[in-house]
């Protein structure tokens, strides 16, 4: 039986959407069998990202409301044969689920998946109660800017009261440069702030944008930074040790970056 | 009989709230029984928003014990929430906390982390977050949220943190942002606040005997 990693922020527009789509693919990848699931609705942009948006027929509500079969909402990737996407529907609200479906619907989507990757939509309220509930797992993506930080950790503190066990964070758009002038925060003092375990750092980099506008995430561009920080940290999902990088090394750097994974 | 008693618990809607006045010449029991009553029927009125609830107790104090009854009435209605407890003069307890209570773990964004008494706090207080205590607040970690010692007008309670870049401090009912200069101090050494003349004042830890002589420890092994 696989396991359902919820993909949340509470702050919009840190890159919940992308980092579900390259870590999904980064799962792939390795060989696993991956379905990501958009929860949010009416406001759907996974399958954009994916570049499958064509390929939709039926939807996420479709399933809650027995229009369809699940197996028929499975959208099949063009890119990578064990990868598929359940979309989120355009149309609706997000009244149109319950918590009780979306905790049927991981179930039976772990039955047939190494790996649920659950979109969530921005917010604490019942869009992201709903997305949440039944995840066994949950990845908190913050940029180092103080707002996102402050989001993230409000987050954490709900996903534990929803009993999601040890939530990992992701610090997206990372700009060590900026990092170093006090622009933003440190990786160091974003953990610290957080109090969990850091499972990646992406780097702001244009291509990622370009790569997502055009429907051919990041991950599959083999030669970026932002790729190998996404394969790394879908490594580390699947509880390997992999080193941090950020495109420059500095000294003292590794002894920190074992404290931050919590080995050795 | 014949006299219409006057309810022992009037309930009356704020902009803020909820207003429950308990009669102050019913005996205590009485009012709880009431209370219950008041919950547990209509319970469809209270199961709505989170509410702030205030409760006046008029000219009466009461103990730890009818306190932890009175709040385990409202427990049932998880959206009912106590904000205050008043009496019409002075402190509504008979009697203070003794003794400092322990909690560890983060106070993280959007959490309270609520104590009658002292409060030691083994863990983080993070931007967002609130400590409130009615004594005194220590924070063996950072606090870099809110954090008000003194909740019910204790002038004397004083705010310690290994590392104290809150936010804001509240003593009392004296309210301070910190200022700039305080972020760069964040790493040396414990400080804590106090109130003095009206406003709070940060200053190494190892001053507080001086500030505090009451609280001081003394060395006499040799006295006895
Ligand atoms: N590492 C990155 N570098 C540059 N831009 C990024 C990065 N990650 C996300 N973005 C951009 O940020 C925007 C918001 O991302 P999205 O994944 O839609 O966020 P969310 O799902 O949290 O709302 C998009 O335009 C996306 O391309
Ligand atoms: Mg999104």
């Amino acid at each position: 039986m696989g396991e359902a990693i919820v993909v949340t922020s509470g702050k919009g527009g840190v890159g919940k959407s992308t980092t579900s789509a390259n870590i999904g693919i980064a799962l792939a990848l390795t060989g696993k069998k991956v379905c990501l699931l958009d929860t949010d609705v009416g406001l759907r942009n996974l399958d954009v990202l994916m570049g499958l948006e064509n390929r939709i027929i039926y939807d996420l509500v479709d399933v809650m409301e027995q229009n369809c079969q699940m197996n028929q909402a499975l959208v099949k990737d063009k890119r990578c044969e064990a990868l598929y996407l359940l979309p989120a529907a355009q149309t609706k609200d997000k009244s149109s689920i319950n918590t009780k479906q979306i905790r049927w619907l991981i179930a039976e989507l772990r039955e047939q998946f190494d790996y649920v990757m659950i979109d969530c939509p921005a917010g604490i309220e019942m869009g992201f109660k709903n997305a949440v509930s039944g995840a066994d797992r949950a990845i908190v993506v913050t940029t180092a800017e103080s707002a996102s930080i402050r989001d993230a950790d409000r987050v954490i503190g709900l996903l534990e009261k929803e009993k999601v066990p040890q939530p990992k964070v992701v610090i997206n758009r990372f700009k060590s440069q900026m990092a170093k002038d006090g622009g933003m925060m440190d990786v160091d003092e974003v953990v610290s702030v957080l109090a969990v375990d850091l499972l990646g750092v992406v780097p702001d980099h244009e291509d990622v944008i370009r790569s997502g506008h055009l429907g051919e995430p990041i991950v599959l561009h083999k030669k970026t930074p932002a790729a190998k920080a996404y394969k790394n940290i879908a490594q580390r999902i699947q509880g390997e040790a992999v080193p941090l990088l950020l495109g420059e090394k500095e000294r003292g750097f590794f002894k920190r970056m074992k404290r931050w994974f919590g080995f050795a | 009989m014949g006299k219409v008693l006057k309810p022992a618990v009037n309930i009356k809607g704020t902009k803020d709230g909820l207003l429950f006045l308990l009669d102050e010449s019913r005996p205590f029991p009485a009012v709880l029984s009431e209370l219950k009553y008041k919950l547990e029927n209509a319970s469809n009125l209270w199961d709505g928003p989170d509410t702030r609830v205030c409760i006046k107790l008029g000219n009466r104090q009461i103990t730890r014990d009818e306190e932890k009854e009175m709040r385990e009435l409202f427990s049932t209605h998880k959206n009912l929430i106590i904000h205050t407890i008043e009496a019409d003069h002075g402190k509504p307890y008979l009697v203070d906390d003794q003794g400092i209570q322990l909690q560890a773990g983060t106070v993280r964004s959007g959490q309270v982390l609520e104590h009658r008494g002292d409060l030691l706090l083994l863990g983080d207080v993070n931007p967002g977050g609130t400590v409130r205590s009615t004594g005194s607040i220590f924070v063996l970690g950072a606090l870099r949220g809110l954090a008000h010692a003194g909740g019910e007008g204790d002038d004397s309670a004083i705010i310690a943190a290994s590392s104290l870049c809150p936010t804001q401090l509240r003593i009392a009912n004296v309210v301070s942002r910190p200022p700039d200069e305080w972020e760069t101090s964040e790493t040396s050494g414990m400080n804590f606040a106090y109130l003095v003349n009206g406003q709070i004042a940060v200053d190494k830890m190892h001053h507080l005997s001086r500030i505090r002589p009451d609280i001081e420890w003394k060395d006499n092994r040799f006295k006895r």
